[in-house]
């Protein structure tokens, strides 16, 4: 199935600030891309956008088309619960539910959804533990530990087998690693590298290195607005916009 | 190191640590003293009158020896029972109507409504109970009573459902919206989840406010020699029946009160004990 992303004109505001200025571009589909920019430039609230999540915070608003695979995911009618089961999304902070056990985790968006089959789910849970590189170390205690008694790298990934538990198309990843040490970095952009194959995965990250070594297209934001939008490999070595080659040379941000 | 006279904890400061703990020390005793001195006397006078035909038989006339208190018991039971089927599902509704939609003029309002509630007078409780339900029955009732302990228990657990459900961070709840997860599926089975263990605290605490009440029963539940199970049917309750026995001139009434007395405080702390296993059990370990 075609999961690319078509974003056109997207506006969103807090209250009366607005916070993201006629964002266009196209994401394309079992890629990687990042946004990356300044803080406050509005990456969070852009990917915030692509699953429907900006609108559950007080006072906010939303113009614009964001086109996923064939859906219109802000035309009328369509259901933002629906969106968020097609768009995963792993935030900057680990957050496991903590008062489940880590099958009960991973399983949460099947079951709380209604999804009863328990053979079906047992193999569900192990495919995204696999997938997320945490089964072999958590096999042995599915059922007798919680999700929130493992390490903040294991976390992490658990949230990220708890995405994929619901079978999205399209993965938004809100600066994954910026709360984890180096090695579990690394683990989470290996990861992503697998993940990449199934999946259109969007991850926001304030680490210039992680955008060069996971990301196929990266797009730079400055105040809201998109300054370029391009190759990985382009925009890093011969970015068409000085403010870009400022930013990526560390000249300011 | 030029000056080590420097690096010595002055006298006056340890005087004065030693004046400021001492004082917080005794404060923390006297706070202890009359609870102990509550269930000693209870128990040391109570005692002796704990026995079978206590639990098991209604009280014989005025003045006779023996008797029971079972029905009293019963009645206890029975109004908790109901008054919890009244006050637990409103106080926790409304609590989650405050943390998840309440921060608004219309949250404020309730808000502060359930905060006065909680400082009204217990006796004027009753006597809302007393026009509510008594005047429409038109006699008095175990119903009334259970209304007026159940009103009484709204504020407390609405206002202390609210305080946890608010400690479950934004994260949490952003994550099971992530998933897809409806936002009526993500309050009742993640937030309120969560924060169950804080729920339960707060239904005990209402619980064993309410337990003990006696003014609010006296013109709704109204008391009752027999037995009785009818909800529309006046009723003993173990406050009543304490309060009616510990101002008749028997010896005997006045022992048998003091058992009453530590049947009730049996009660509250059992349910508290057993309710707190129950909510411990469903915490997952290494949780926080």
């Amino acid at each position: 199935m075609n999961a690319g992303i078509h974003v056109e004109n997207l506006n969103a505001w807090f209250g009366s600030t607005q916070a993201l200025h006629n964002i266009s571009l196209e994401i394309p589909e079992k890629h990687v891309t990042a946004i990356i920019g300044p803080s406050g430039c509005g990456k969070s609230t852009f990917v915030r956008c692509l699953n429907r999540m900006h609108e559950t915070l007080p006072n906010t608003r939303v113009e614009g088309k964001v086109i996923i695979g064939d859906l219109d995911i802000y035309g009328k009618g369509v259901s933002p619960v629906s969106i968020r089961r097609r768009v995963g999304m792993v935030f900057q902070k680990p957050n496991p539910f903590p008062t489940m056990s880590i099958y009960d985790n991973v399983a949460a968006g099947l079951k709380l959804n209604g999804f009863g089959n328990r053979r079906e789910l047992d193999a569900i849970v192990e495919k995204s533990l696999r997938q997320a590189a945490l089964w072999d170390e958590v096999k042995e205690n599915l059922k007798k530990k919680s999700g929130a008694s493992l390490s903040g790298g294991q976390q992490q990934r658990l949230c990220i087998a708890r995405a994929l538990a619901v079978e999205p198309d399209v993965l938004l990843m809100d600066e994954p690693a910026s709360a984890l040490d180096p090695i579990s970095t690394a683990k989470i952009e290996d990861l992503i590298f697998e993940l990449k194959k199934q999946y259109t995965v969007v991850i926001v990250t304030h680490n210039m290195q992680q955008a060069a070594r996971v990301a196929d297209f990266t797009a730079f934001f400055l105040m809201g607005n998109l300054v370029e939008f391009d190759k990985t490999e382009k925009m890093f070595t011969t970015p068409s916009d000085k403010r870009t080659e400022d930013y990526i040379t560390g000249r300011f941000g | 190191m030029r000056n080590a006279a420097s690096n010595k904890i002055s006298v006056r400061r340890r005087l004065a640590n030693a004046l400021a703990l001492g004082a917080i020390g005794l404060a923390a005793l006297v706070v202890t003293i009359p609870l102990f001195l509550i269930l000693g006397t209870v128990i040391h006078n109570g005692l002796s009158e704990l026995n079978w035909n206590f639990l098991t038989q209604i009280p014989k006339p005025p003045g006779e020896e023996g008797g029971g208190m079972a029905n009293a018991i019963v009645g206890s039971l029975m109004l908790l029972g109901v008054a919890s089927l009244i006050g637990v599902p409103l106080g926790i509704g409304a609590g989650v109507y405050l943390a998840e939609y309440g921060r608004n003029v219309r949250g404020n309002v309730v808000r502060f409504t359930c905060d006065v509630l909680n400082g009204v007078p217990s006796i004027v409780i009753g006597l809302t109970a007393y026009a509510l339900v008594v005047l429409t029955q038109k006699h008095f009732s175990l119903l009334a009573g259970s209304v007026a302990l159940g009103i009484m228990m709204i504020p407390t657990i609405s206002r202390t459902t609210e305080e946890v459900l608010l400690l479950v961070p934004q994260s949490i709840r952003e994550a099971a919206l992530g998933l897809g997860i409806p936002h009526w599926r993500t309050i009742v089975s993640v937030v309120l989840r969560t924060a169950s263990s804080g729920i339960v605290t707060s239904i005990m605490l209402a619980f064993a406010r309410v337990a003990g009440e006696t003014a609010p029963l006296m013109f709704t539940a109204f008391g009752n020699q027999y037995w009785n199970l009818n909800l529309n049917q006046p009723t003993a309750a173990l406050p009543l029946q304490i309060f009616a026995y510990a101002v008749m001139p028997y010896d005997q009434a006045h022992r048998q009160a003091w058992t009453g007395a530590l049947v009730l405080i049996s009660i509250i702390m059992i349910t508290v004990i057993v309710f707190r296993f129950i909510a411990g059990r469903g915490v997952m370990k290494g949780a926080d």
